[in-house]
């Protein structure tokens, strides 16, 4: 009986349930009874057939990079928790206050944050962006692969199964977010915490390297006529770039993943401290993807930022050229830049010195790109919209994460600030004052595209003000413990000197709180608000590139007719020329169809993920062979596009018109 | 007034759309080759990565075999002979379907299969002798980085076989359609990088392996 039930269920058992910690309990309670609410609301509207048909199966790139962002903003929600959770913690667990979090917790949360931010909240938003938009910056109609596109929106979503499952069903790692063995070596690890670390990155980093494939092929295939690469927008490129980065170091990523779970799962020794493992092959391997990836996560912001500070100076960009090299160059250093993540490893001088100045030589593109944003603002007519004010405090707070950044590029400064919280500082410098606020900026910048209406003004810049200001709040503290030589990923201090500087970074964190949640009120005001902060131009904040031809939201298809490319700003040449889209000469538009094969690859992928991480060896066999079966089942399926017929794209192209006011 | 644009002298008027639109997006499968590519490339790296462990831990015997010990070169000569000569009638098979001959495709693609078959199997005799032997994937990290790395080729060569087993029934079902011609092609270029990631791995590990 007993063997029956292990092999059913593997290693999963009711203590694997975390009934004890009152805080998941509370949570799982929370989320059990919003999910529960969701469905039954999901169903009572009969919503279901439409979700399945409109969305869930759908290979157009709109709705694909619309769901990746809904996807990273949930997460943020949940990574953000984790966030204050740790504050909170910090900020009372001094002396005989133990705090709300024990140890054990208090590791995977920390764990938990660092993975859920880079991989299920940043990844998705910068994925979700570059779907969106490249297509339509380039004149095309859609990806080069769209069913591809939908299968690897649905895989990550696996992974984001996983680690939300990993919450109530067994617990998440304690390693830390990038698992560095020996620690997260079966005999330090025994539990299935890094197994759900390892299968929640596979699952989801086969999504990435397909989307990175994707996107590229797009950029370089699918150009309207006329686009050459120098007349491409600054985002396209620095997609295109950030897509190469996918592509050259997410396979890394998964062999390195492999490797740890091969220990683990086999019994071989790669990174084992005996019979000849090395844990330090890990950790170079792991930050050979590790440091390309926080480019992946910044270049598509930097297109965004360029985007929007021309469109807002209603200048044409300053240095077109010089941001596209700098952008490449940015690309081929972040490769040879790894092991300052470990200067302490003990590698020599010599090794320690060529990376460390590789390290500072980036700097160097990085200014010319904010040199050549100020040179664009530089005599503009600036307007001061929400897109342009994430911008600003962009440059501001970015070029301090970056300065912070090159002093830990000098070896001997790193000795003394490795592990420490100034590190910590420094990484959310740059990644909430680059990611996040780029995000931000992008999402008021193309909200109007992907609905048709701006966003509110106001619960915007209340928004913003919480985020900046509260961002600096919650660090400067952990810039100055860190320069007194505080550590992370502590769960309990015996300094009471400390505790205040704690108390400062958790009022920070609560003002960022307030940013989310009037991020959040911003969206749904709008929505609410919609007829009045309607746009029927497609057009508005008088833009520059292509997405901004076509209505808004476009039409399936995108553009009616391909336009034709004569200089850098299409757009803008087109309104200076006065160009007229032709009214006539419609034809038929050829387009994918949908399909549910995407969702039921990434369901069965989750499912072999669940299985290998609680040894039911049957689950993880059935799955995979469905996999197998499933996509070999799919590629007998020839019939694989339609047309738009004629009388349709006349009919939604005279409505634009009439909006327009040209009438029909 | 659209019309007059198009006819107009194209230097003092350029075109600013396409209305003879060629369909040239979604031409079927402009893509792929690109695509596919990239993904090879992607895979290489995989290698690159494993090959790289090989070559760090590659001399971490932890007093266990060293290479000289449990590597027979002509079993491994074999085998390489079997793959280099799947690849030579694989192209046979892409020549067949260049000229549209659909049976000689089938049976050239056959063969290539029983090679790749051949290859699995000995490769399979191979590391069943060594892990009797006591020279399995735990016993050192010289052999674990020995067992992924040719384990990993093993594996991909097992995925090829079963995608020129389905291509083999969709072409014997459609005919030499542009679809499938694509998909061979595919499937070639993926067979082929599989032997030169073999010629990589017969170089570095073999013969660098019984000389060191």
């Amino acid at each position: 009986m007993e063997n029956i039930i292990k092999t059913i269920f593997g290693r999963l058992s009711i203590e694997s349930l975390p009934i004890h910690e009152p805080i998941v309990v509370g949570t799982f309670l929370g989320v059990a009874v919003g999910g529960i609410a969701v469905l039954a609301l999901i169903t009572k509207f009969k919503l279901w057939g439409y979700l399945w048909k409109e969305w869930f199966t759908t290979v157009d790139h709109k709705r694909i990079g619309i769901m990746y962002m809904i996807l990273g903003i949930v997460m943020l929600l949940r990574g953000f928790a984790d966030a204050l959770m740790m504050r909170g913690q910090q900020a009372i667990a001094f002396g005989d206050n133990q705090g709300f979090l024990n140890s054990h917790h208090y590791d995977q949360v920390f764990t938990a944050h660092g993975v859920i931010m880079i991989f299920f909240v940043a990844m998705p938003i910068i994925t979700g962006l570059m779907n969106y938009v490249v297509p339509l910056q380039i004149g095309a109609r859609d990806v080069s692969f769209p069913y591809l596109n939908n299968l690897s929106f649905w895989m990550t979503a696996g992974g984001v199964v996983l680690v939300m499952a990993s919450l109530f069903i067994g617990e998440f790692a304690r390693t830390g977010w990038l698992a560095f063995p020996p620690l997260s070596e079966l005999d330090f690890s025994p539990d299935v915490g890094v197994d759900y670390y390892i299968w929640a990155l596979q699952v989801a980093g086969v999504g990435t390297t397909l989307s990175g494939i994707n996107l590229i092929a797009t950029i370089i295939k699918m150009r309207a006529p006329g686009m050459t690469m120098m007349k491409l927008p600054v985002f396209c490129w620095t997609s295109l770039c950030a897509n190469v980065l996918i592509v050259a170091s997410f396979p890394v990523l998964t062999a390195t993943l492999v490797l740890l779970s091969l220990d683990r799962y086999v019994g071989t020794n790669f990174f084992t401290n005996n019979l000849g493992g090395n844990p330090m092959m890990y950790v170079n391997l792991i930050w050979i993807w590790g440091h390309p990836e926080v480019y992946i996560l910044i270049l598509p912001l930097f297109g965004v930022f360029s985007e929007v500070t021309s469109t807002f100076s209603g200048k044409r960009l300053f240095g077109y050229t010089s941001m596209v090299y700098a952008t490449i160059v940015i690309t081929i250093l972040s490769y040879l830049v790894w092991l300052h993540h470990f200067f302490t490893m003990g590698s020599g001088a010599s090794v320690n010195s060529f990376f460390g100045i590789t390290t500072m030589v980036i700097s160097i593109p990085t200014g010319a790109k904010i040199f050549n944003w100020l040179f664009t603002m530089y005599k503009g007519r600036i307007r001061f919209e929400l897109p342009m004010m994430w911008t600003i405090a962009f440059m501001l707070t970015f070029s301090i994460g970056g300065m912070t950044g090159v002093l830990l590029a000098v070896p001997p400064a790193d000795f003394v600030l490795h592990n420490s919280l100034f590190l910590i500082a420094h990484f959310h410098n740059v990644i909430i004052g680059g990611v996040l606020f780029g995000a931000f900026a992008a999402i008021n910048y193309w909200w109007p595209k992907a609905f048709g209406f701006k966003l509110n003004q106001f619960w915007g810049k209340v928004s913003f003000w919480l985020w900046v200001i509260g961002f600096w709040v919650a660090f400067t503290p952990l810039y100055i413990m860190g320069l007194m030589g505080v550590t992370r990923r502590l769960h309990h201090f015996d300094d009471p000197s400390l505790q205040i500087y704690f108390v400062v970074a958790l009022l920070g964190a609560l003002m960022i709180a307030g940013g989310i949640g009037a991020f959040l009120v911003q969206i749904g005001v709008s929505i609410w608000k919609k007829e009045d902060l309607r746009d029927v131009t497609g057009d508005p904040w008088d833009g520059r590139t292509l997405e901004w031809a076509t209505s808004s939201p476009p039409p399936d298809y995108n553009f009616a007719f391909t336009p034709v490319i004569h200089e850098l700003d299409a757009w803008y040449d087109m309104k200076d020329k006065k160009a007229q889209a032709p009214i006539e000469g419609y034809r038929p538009i050829h387009m994918p169809k949908n399909t549910g094969t995407g969702v039921i690859i990434a369901g069965l992928s989750t499912a072999f993920g669940f299985g290998m991480i609680w040894y039911m060896w049957w689950l993880a066999a059935i799955a995979l062979v469905g996999v197998v079966v499933v996509a070999i089942w799919h590629t007998f399926n020839y019939d694989r596009d339609f047309y738009i017929p004629v009388e349709e794209v006349v009919a939604t192209e005279s409505e634009r018109r009439r909006l327009l006011g040209q009438g029909a | 007034m659209s019309t007059d644009v198009l006819s107009a002298d194209p230097a003092k008027n350029p075109t600013y759309y396409l209305v003879e639109d060629e369909d040239h997006h979604h031409e079927s499968g402009g893509s792929t080759a690109i695509g596919f590519w990239m993904y090879l490339m992607s895979d290489c790296l995989i290698f690159a990565i494993l090959f790289a462990t090989y070559g760090v831990l590659g001399t971490s015997y932890a007093g266990g075999p060293t290479p000289r010990e449990i590597f027979e070169l002509p079993l491994v000569a074999l085998n390489t002979s079997m793959l280099l000569l799947s690849s030579i009638t694989y192209g046979f098979a892409m020549i067949a379907m260049e000229k549209n001959q659909k049976s000689n495709t089938l049976i050239w693609l056959g063969i290539t299969g029983l090679f790749g078959l051949a290859f699995l199997s000995i490769e399979l005799y191979e590391f069943a002798n060594l892990i009797h032997e006591g020279a399995g994937p735990q016993r050192s990290a010289f052999l674990s980085s020995f067992f992924t790395l040719v384990g990993t080729h093993g594996l991909h060569v097992t995925f090829g076989s079963i995608w020129l087993v389905t291509l083999m029934v969709q072409v014997g079902r459609f005919g030499l359609i542009e679809a499938n011609k694509r998909r061979l092609m595919c499937l070639s270029m993926f067979w082929h990088f599989l032997d030169v990631v073999w010629i990589g791995v017969f170089t570095f590990v073999y013969l660098l392996g019984v000389l060191r």
